[in-house]
């Protein structure tokens, strides 16, 4: 069955294009290889943006305003289930249609949100009536009589341990309502070979699989295979509702956009995950881009005009979510990630004008927390592009910097950020996302007998309780690893069971279609609460931590007498402590069967879970208080760090990032007073830090660069202009400081009062 | 084995000389500024014992962050009253390759034996000093700091004979220091130096406040406000202008 691109297409589409394999099968890393402009110099060449930009961004921005007047939900849909062609076209203003040079909404309005009910059709139903929206019943009584959700199966499924634990948060954030997301569809697929070959590609795939052998992991295959066909060619409807034939590649930049955000926009209509990335883009699009340029058929001005309009709608992906999930990812995040730079395996760097133009949207239209910009970083990046980075970062708060010299000996250089921080092979690999155990609380169970201090219910094993008054160290370690390999072998388990009923009953055919049929799959777990476990074990090995009882006997409380090392200070002693239990909690993970062959891996990210997850968890031997939040992500505990910054990111770096996999996130913010006297030094002063922090092996820096000043008077006076778009960083993406809790507000300003002045 | 007295570490300094800086804050200071933000290191009987090695060893942990401009500041506190322990860290960190700045009033500066030849040693090895003029005028600079700037000054001129690198430093306190015709006369003086890299204007901040008040001081400058920018630019114009960098 051979399958391939009439020639005729070929000359036009890939006029100019060097290399073969990429020619002869899908392979999208292949081709950028082979075509791909290195780019040394500066910004200079970048053009500000057009007046179609403008008035698009202008009116969005009115748009956005009048969602947040509405409290937070502009439009919601209630009679139709979303999927590739249930809307007619959409545009950001009907009248201004033609200035769009990027088209396709997730619905027929912009910001309106779909209604999306095969994760749980009760999540899609709740999120709606928060904003005063009523789903038509009917529909209500197909997804509940007639068609099954991925929530009921997932339910119907739980144990009672299960749900006992997910009840009392040890273990949270659980896609077991919504999307799992986190799966990113190699876009660029549309754009470089259509939708003709992919299709013809997936039937080859279909014809050769199980043939000789039908075992049930062969008709599963078969089914999914099926159904990425039909994804497949439902986006080409798709695309034709927006007046677009994809079904051959396209054969310039703009079409290489148009055809790219399609594939996009199919998965963005069919699926809710909580991560829903966009990938490695930049560097592909600017081969399109330049050769256009090189032909004299596009100016750079209109080469930014149509990356600033693909950002614009990056920038108005929008789901419908229910209250408790804002308290867990505030802010309304969608993380369509999206990286650039890095350094190819032929030692190349990858930094190309596209990846300044991507960051250059963030002047053109102010700063933003969608798209979620990425710079995979290297300290051999050119240094005329690290300046950029780091100047856009002073301006904007706006990007995330990964380090690209731990993770392309692990993912290649095609990787995509799949979520916040996690790597992933772009088309050749899908992640089952997984959440966070919450390892506070363990310690907590551990301390007594498996009995939770908020529901004194008994979750975990009735193991012996600490009796004595003071904590002795060797005793705490003992229960603590005994807590925690109950614990992880539950989590595990519980993904297992998420994971097989979302793949049977909210399968993502759209994204799967564009990734390799036989695909690498990870298995994402996720610590929380990890620097106040590491701090209250330095607690109790350097210090005398006394335990304070309640009536019944509980330990609710802990004195602490002496002083003790504490993550964050580049402590050996404190940090020796961080690294074992990162290790042990991942060779736990390594024990378990994990679902479909996954390798299993983890994270130490929070999002801005931190918050909820703290106040369900009682005081912690490390000295915090019941309830207080923890810190974010591998962030060391507030106030702990007494060195300054560097020598926290010290104690982060120590990681070992091949233990965790799934990412270690660590979010800064310093004060332009600490940072420098002037822009240009700020500039200087952090391309070197991340140059520092990077080249001693750590992952990932978010960097905030503004005062507690201007955050507290944002929160006192959300209504000032200059606030609409204020943007910081929290772990893992970024968000509108205005569309966070109060709560949440004020942690972060906690936290940065606690930071770099 | 010799002992410095330290008040504390901060990993990563950037406004404390050239590029990302380890600075080290000795314990102890003569003067009595009333703007002071360090209140903490006044006094000599606090503190930590630490060995030179000690803290370069310390400070190394953040080469990386260095690049080919940072290094390690000294400041405090006034660096220059432990001039012993001073000059054996100068000394170690340059045979580490570490680029030191020295943050001083000046003010233990004196040109009398036996000091007088550890201060030479002292300014061969240290890559830059960074020296606040704190009042040009004597009686202003004795009302604001309790003690007199003509050794201050002198130092200056030391450094200038030796034709060692000098940043000059001046904290803007609205109605204190901020007088137009005192900024020109501190400009004069620094005309006759032929040293000087850099004028940094430093807007007054009343940050540190509040260890006046932990430490059981009264803070004088309570209710005076920082400089608008229109008079930091001011003081920048006079201060900085025609300083090559």
């Amino acid at each position: 069955m051979k399958v391939c691109i009439p020639e005729e297409v070929k000359n036009v589409a890939w006029r100019g294009f060097s290399g073969r394999k990429w020619q002869e099968d899908i392979n999208v890393r292949e081709f950028i290889q082979n075509n791909y402009t290195m780019y040394d110099g500066d910004e200079s060449f970048l053009e500000g943006p057009t007046d179609a930009t403008d008035r698009l961004w202008a009116r969005l921005q009115e748009l956005q305003k009048q969602e947040r007047e509405k409290g937070g939900v502009l439009d919601c849909e209630t009679e139709v289930v979303s999927s590739l062609t249930s809307y007619g076209p959409g545009y950001i203003d009907e009248s201004m249609k033609e200035l769009e040079q990027v088209v396709g909404l997730q619905t027929d309005k912009p910001l309106k949100r779909a209604f999306m009910p095969f994760g749980g059709i009760k999540m899609a139903e709740q999120a709606a009536s928060t904003y005063g929206y009523q789903v038509n019943l009917e529909l209500h009584k197909i997804f509940t009589d007639y068609h099954k959700t991925h929530n009921q199966a997932v339910f119907d499924a739980y144990t009672p341990e299960m749900k006992r634990a997910r009840h009392n948060h040890i273990i949270t954030g659980l896609p077991d309502t919504y999307g799992r997301g986190r799966i990113v569809g190699d876009y660029r697929r549309v754009a470089l070979y259509g939708l003709d070959y992919l299709i013809e590609m997936k039937e080859k795939d279909l014809f050769y699989c199980g043939g000789r052998n039908m075992s049930e992991v062969h008709i599963r295959l078969r089914e999914e295979i099926a159904e990425q066909i039909r994804a497949l060619k439902n986006m080409k409807k798709m695309a034709e509702i927006y007046g677009f034939d994809i079904s051959k590649p396209a054969k310039n930049a703009k079409e290489a956009v148009q055809w790219l955000y399609f594939g996009y926009l199919a998965a963005i209509k069919t699926q809710n995950g909580a991560a829903m990335s966009v990938g490695r883009i930049s560097t592909f699009l600017d081969i399109y881009i330049n050769r256009d340029l090189e032909e004299g058929t596009l100016t750079e001005t209109q080469a930014q005009e149509l990356i600033d309009h693909l950002v614009l709608k990056f920038r108005m992906v929008k789901f419908a979510r229910i209250p408790s999930y804002n308290e867990l990812f505030s802010g309304d995040p969608v993380w369509v990630t999206l990286e650039m730079a890095g350094i190819g395996m032929d030692g190349r760097h990858m930094v190309t004008k596209n990846d300044f133009r991507f960051l250059h949207t963030l002047e053109n239209m102010g700063p933003a927390p969608e798209p979620n910009l990425t710079v995979l970083w290297s300290s051999r990046l050119p240094e005329s592009f690290k300046k950029y980075a780091a100047k856009i970062s002073v301006s904007t708060s706006s990007i995330q910097y990964e380090n690209d010299c731990v993770m392309r000996p692990v993912w290649g250089d095609d990787y995509s950020i799949c979520c916040c921080v996690s790597a992933t092979q772009t088309g050749k690999e899908i992640q089952f996302f997984g959440a966070r155990a919450n390892l506070a609380k363990c310690l907590n169970y551990a301390l007594n007998g498996g009995v939770d201090l908020k529901t004194r219910e008994q979750v975990g094993p009735e193991i012996r309780p600490v009796t004595s008054e003071y904590l002795d160290y060797d005793e705490v370690m003992h229960k603590f690893n005994i807590m925690m390999s109950w614990l992880v072998e539950l989590y595990v388990n519980t993904l297992n069971l998420i994971h097989y009923m979302h793949d049977k009953y909210y399968y993502e055919a759209a994204e799967m279609a564009l990734i390799d049929t036989y695909t690498r799959r990870t298995f994402a777990t996720g610590i929380a609460g990890f620097s106040h476990v590491v701090d209250s074990l330095c607690a109790i090995k350097y210090a005398k931590v006394k335990t304070v009882r309640d009536e019944s006997g509980l330990i609710v409380d802990f004195e602490i007498e002496g002083d003790f090392p504490r993550y964050g200070n580049d402590d050996e002693r404190a940090d020796e402590i961080a690294v074992w239990l990162l290790k042990a909690f991942m060779k736990k993970v390594r024990e378990h069967h994990t679902y479909r062959d996954s390798e299993p891996t983890t994270s130490i990210l929070t999002i801005t879970s931190n918050v909820v997850y703290g106040k369900a968890t009682g005081a912690t031997p490390d000295g915090r208080k019941a309830g207080a939040p923890f810190a974010p992500g591998a962030n060391p505990a507030y106030g702990a760090e007494k060195n300054g910054l560097l020598a926290s990111l010290n104690s982060v770096a120590k990681l070992p990032y091949e233990f965790a996999l799934d990412g270690i996130s660590n979010t800064q913010t310093i004060s332009p007073n600490a940072l420098g006297h002037n822009d240009a030094e700020r500039v200087n002063n952090l391309w070197h830090i991340l140059d520092g922090y990077f080249d001693q092996g750590a992952h990932h820096l978010n960097v905030n660069v503004f005062g507690v000043d201007k955050l507290k008077d944002c929160m006192e006076h959300p209504e000032k202009p200059e606030y609409a778009n204020f943007t910081i960083r929290v772990s893992g993406y970024a968000v509108k400081f205005i569309d966070l809790t109060r709560e949440q507000q004020l942690d972060v300003i906690a936290r940065s009062e606690h930071t770099f002045m | 084995m010799r002992y410095g007295n330290i008040h504390s570490l901060e990993s990563f300094g950037s406004v404390d000389g050239p590029g990302v800086r380890f600075i080290i804050f000795f314990q102890g200071c003569p003067m009595r500024c009333r703007y002071c933000h360090n209140a903490d290191t006044w006094r000599s009987d606090a503190g930590e014992r630490r060995t030179a090695d000690e803290l370069l060893d310390r400070a190394e942990r953040c080469r990386a962050y260095w690049g080919d401009r940072g290094g390690v500041t000294v400041s405090g506190g006034e660096p220059l009253m432990q001039l012993d322990f001073l000059l054996e860290l100068a000394q170690k960190a340059k045979r580490r390759g570490i680029h030191i700045c020295v943050d001083t009033s000046g003010q233990p500066f004196t040109r009398r034996e036996p000091a007088f030849s550890k201060f030479c040693r002292l300014a061969e090895t240290v890559d830059l000093f960074l020296v606040d003029i704190k009042h040009i005028d004597p009686e202003k600079h004795r009302a604001l700091t309790g003690q007199p700037n003509e050794n201050i000054l002198d130092f200056l001129r030391f450094l200038s004979e030796r034709g060692r690198p000098v940043w000059i430093r001046h904290v803007l306190v609205p109605g204190i220091t901020d007088n137009d015709d005192d900024l020109r006369r501190t400009r004069g003086f620094i005309d006759t130096l032929s040293n000087v890299e850099r004028v940094e204007v430093l807007p007054y901040h009343s940050l540190g406040a509040y260890k006046w008040k932990a430490l059981g001081l009264s803070y004088t400058l309570e209710g005076v406000e920082p400089p608008g920018a229109e008079r930091v630019k001011n003081a920048e114009t006079i201060l900085c202008k025609e300083v090559k960098e």
